[in-house]
């Protein structure tokens, strides 16, 4: 087994320290947004885990073309640690949205063209690992996975841009870009929150970085552990 | 019609808070448990292929496999 990376460790701690100064600025030095209260202070994680969970789907469909590509499993081991930690991001995020607008919309969940498409990219990745689970071939496995991730891949931008595109169907707002004048619980942001936001970015993006490191490891480590049932088999 | 007051929804900030703080603590947590459990199979893995690839074993295996039924052998001797 390999020896753990003494890189890993500090990123490790690095990702606490983050994560800790990304809630004080989130919650205590971030102004209190006047119309919705102390709930817009949800908002902070909300993008900070979408941002990373997206960015991690595209980078598990990159891993994907990459595994086809050079046939090296060790692309598609990449591929899984992106897709679980991105998957559990994102379930933060749309439990966070939830949250957010009950006392914003006056609902949990209403059929938003994002909240729509956030939900059928988050049910499309975890129907990758019942995929996954019912191929017991491994060359196979990775196969069916990469493509799967490539197509699942697409369902990332599109979530993104479906409140730019759809603006007259939405009530999300428009936080990056242009402004959306059907949006409710719309807000702007003054210098304060835009470094509690900023921050929060950051810290999720190595959050996401040491997480997925540790998972790629988990995976060399589950493919090391299969390798030796077999040879203690045979 | 404006909102003279900030309405107070400290409540779901600290539900949404909860909620991302308890999902990626189980989420360390299941990796943190699967790879101790993976440690744990590959001792026992690397033990068991030790054992069974070490020379003493082989003989044992070699003279076990040279030996038909020797435990048939003596119940009849008794007899």
């Amino acid at each position: 087994m390999q020896k753990r990376p003494i890189l890993l460790t500090m990123l490790d701690v690095v990702s606490v320290i983050m994560l800790a100064i990304s809630t004080y600025l989130a919650l205590f030095y971030a102004p209190t947004e006047l119309v919705m209260g102390d709930v817009q202070r949800v908002f902070y994680f909300h993008i900070g885990t979408a941002w990373t969970a997206l960015l991690g789907f595209i980078f598990a469909a990159g891993a994907g073309i990459t595994y086809l590509v050079t046939k090296d499993l060790r692309w598609d081991r990449v591929g899984v640690a992106a897709v679980e930690v991105s998957t559990v991001f994102f379930l933060i995020t749309i439990m966070l949205g939830s949250i957010w607008a009950y006392p914003a919309w006056n609902t949990w969940w209403t059929w938003d063209p994002r909240l729509t498409s956030a939900a059928i990219t988050e049910l499309i990745y975890a129907a990758y690992f019942m995929l996954r689970q019912g191929i017991d071939d491994v060359e196979k496995r990775a196969r069916f996975g990469a493509i799967y991730t490539i197509i699942g891949g697409i369902s990332a931008p599109l979530t993104f841009m479906s409140i730019r595109w759809a603006q007259s169907r939405t009530i999300h707002p428009v936080i990056i870009g242009a402004e959306n004048a059907t949006a409710k619980g719309d807000f702007s942001m003054t210098p304060d929150m835009l470094t509690a936001f900023l921050f929060a970015l950051l810290a999720f993006t190595i959050i996401f970085i040491d997480l997925l490191w540790n998972r790629i490891r988990l995976e060399s480590k589950q493919s090391e552990v299969d390798q030796l049932k077999m040879k203690v088999t045979n | 019609m404006l909102l003279e007051t900030t309405p107070d929804t400290s409540a779901f900030m600290i539900a949404g808070y909860t909620v991302a703080f308890v999902v990626m603590g189980l989420y360390v947590a299941s990796l943190f448990i699967r790879n101790r459990n993976l440690d744990r199979d590959a001792e026992m893995l690397k033990t068991l292929f030790e054992a069974e690839s070490s020379p003493s074993s082989k003989k044992e295996a070699g003279k076990s496999a040279k030996k038909p039924a020797p435990k048939k052998k003596s119940v009849s001797k008794k007899k």
